[in-house]
């Protein structure tokens, strides 16, 4: 699979992996080595210019509008700039995902309020996110990726803006979803939190590809 | 020694009103309260046109049985017989005939009055052969009751001719035909352009929640879902305008029967009263304009989700 903007060179390219079910792994680079863009394919919000992926058994290639809202709604995504609608308050954004499926605002009230409470943002969820300190934000965003009980969670430098003890608390929490089921990819170029997980397999993009190592079991 | 004391507001960590699920386009911009203003001024136009059609229409309703149950019968004094025994039994036998309610002769002076805005008064009209003229009220206006008036003249008095208007009745029905048609024109021109303005504001407000649609997507936000958003939020602004531009389309009628019935006196106010009956819409009329107002709304509404609809599918 490869991936160009327009007419420019291609930004990843010769790319061939699998995402495990119930794996867990860190992608990572430098910076501008292409993790945002990865992680964007994996959500289908970008399509390659060739080579095909496959996801949840389909190729994405052949899905129609409505096959990719299904799919979509089985992966969780956290954004590295959070993507939080500021005009709508922390409960509202974290109970999103769960609202744009149809579902009346009294059947997942308790699960959106127990989860808020969960990461730690029990008493903020009538608060804005303008009003949120970054971490918090991010805590709203993993929340908000949470909610639907991914099969798949792609996080985008989901520690960038915490400070370190934060961060490992977070990665704590990706870690006991992974156990619960679900399949992680932590976008990140943080060596020292990777080495404290060294259970993770690593990917490595470069150069527009992508070197794997497997983790210590 | 100065002491600050910074109270921190803790409304913003109450826990959330949960009954109602907020718009996840926000009803608030610049562009949003442009729509409401485009919105106002077409609807009170679409509204102006459609209560004049329905102005002229009633009047010329009125005008033509006014007319056309009315009809005159003009004597001529032609022959060395009386006038005024002419002009009575012509009067008789007038109303003696079927369907007719009344027959009112005009005196010689009535008569010579009708002249007067063309030969002036102080005329001696006794060296005129100034015609007579009877007004005849028909029950209802019918071809057939008109046909055996003009055989019963013809008959008993065949000095007298009958005139049932009906020429002038046509020409008047076509002008106000012909202004329910400007209207309706005039109308549909208002609706075409509020379509295309609701257009605009759909995509500008489309280009202005780009990162909204993004995020609502990445969710997992089907595009009918969206589109019902921005629906709602097209209906919510249409409904605004929409009722902005009724309640002064309301108060512009409203404001000319007051004014039409103050001007009823004056020397205008017959041909103003003649062209639009009184000038007020009656409660039919007013429904109309509620209809007109909620029709916009709909189509706001309406409109902008088939705009969204297929604006996302090239999206995906």
């Amino acid at each position: 699979m490869g991936l160009r903007y327009g007419i420019g060179p291609e930004i990843v390219r010769d790319l061939n992996f699998s995402i495990a079910p119930r794996s867990f792994q860190f992608l990572t680079g430098p910076s501008g080595a292409g993790k945002t863009t990865l992680l964007r394919l994996m959500l289908l919000s970008l399509r390659p210019t060739r080579g095909t992926i496959r996801i949840f058994g389909q190729n994405s290639a052949e899905l129609r509008n409505d096959e990719l809202t299904a799919l979509r709604r089985r992966i969780g995504m956290v954004f590295q700039d959070f993507r939080l609608l500021d005009h709508l308050t922390t409960y509202e954004n974290v109970a999103l995902p769960l609202r744009a499926t149809g579902r009346g605002e009294g059947t997942y009230r308790t699960e959106v309020i127990e989860l808020l409470k969960w990461v730690g943002l029990g008493d903020r969820m009538a608060a804005s996110p303008t009003v949120l300190s970054g971490g918090e934000k991010q805590r709203a965003a993993i929340a908000r990726a949470l909610i639907v009980r991914p099969e798949l969670l792609l996080a985008d430098e989901p520690t960038g803006n915490v400070d370190p003890g934060l961060a490992r608390r977070l990665l704590r929490l990706f870690v006991e979803l992974h156990r619960l089921g679900t399949a992680v990819v932590i976008a990140t170029h943080d060596l020292h939190l990777m080495d404290q997980f060294s259970f993770a397999r690593r990917l490595v993009v470069g150069d527009g590809r992508v070197t794997i190592y497997d983790g210590v079991s | 020694m100065i002491e600050i004391v910074a109270e921190i507001p803790r409304a913003k960590n109450a826990l959330p009103a949960f009954s109602r699920n907020v718009p996840l386009i926000p009803a608030n911009s610049v562009a949003g309260r442009a729509l409401v203003v485009v919105v106002a001024i077409m609807t009170f136009l679409a509204c102006l046109t459609a209560g004049a059609a329905l102005l002229v229409a009633k009047a010329s309703q009125e005008w033509r049985s006014d007319v056309l149950r009315e009809v005159t019968i003009q004597v001529k004094p032609l022959t060395n017989d009386d006038i005024e025994t002419l002009v009575a039994k012509a009067a008789t036998v007038a109303a003696q005939a079927p369907g007719v309610a009344s027959a009112r002769p005009y005196s010689k002076t009535d008569s010579e009055r009708l002249l007067e805005p063309w030969l002036g008064a102080g005329l001696d009209f006794s060296l005129l052969p100034v015609p007579r003229i009877i007004v005849v009220r028909m029950r209802e206006s019918s071809a057939e009751n008109l046909a055996r008036l003009r055989e019963a003249l013809a008959r008993d008095a065949p000095e007298a001719s009958l005139d049932d208007h009906r020429i002038w009745a046509a020409r008047l029905g076509m002008m106000a035909r012909a202004i329910v048609a400007l209207a309706t024109a005039l109308f549909a021109l208002v609706i075409v352009a509020l379509a295309t303005a609701i257009g605009f504001a759909t995509r500008g407000a489309m280009a202005g929640s780009k990162e909204i649609v993004e995020i609502l997507h990445f969710v997992g936000a089907a595009d009918a879902f969206i589109a019902n958003e921005f629906q709602a939020h097209f209906r919510r602004l249409g409904f605004r305008g929409a009722l902005i531009g009724v309640s002064a389309a309301f108060a512009f009628f409203l404001g000319a029967a007051a004014l039409s019935s103050w001007w009823a006196n004056s020397p205008g106010g017959d041909e103003i009263a003649a062209m639009f009956g009184a000038f007020s819409l009656d409660g039919v009329g007013y429904v109309a304009l509620a209809a007109v107002g909620a029709a916009v709304s709909l189509l706001t509404g309406y409109l902008s989700r088939s705009i969204v609809l297929k604006d996302l599918q090239k999206l995906q």
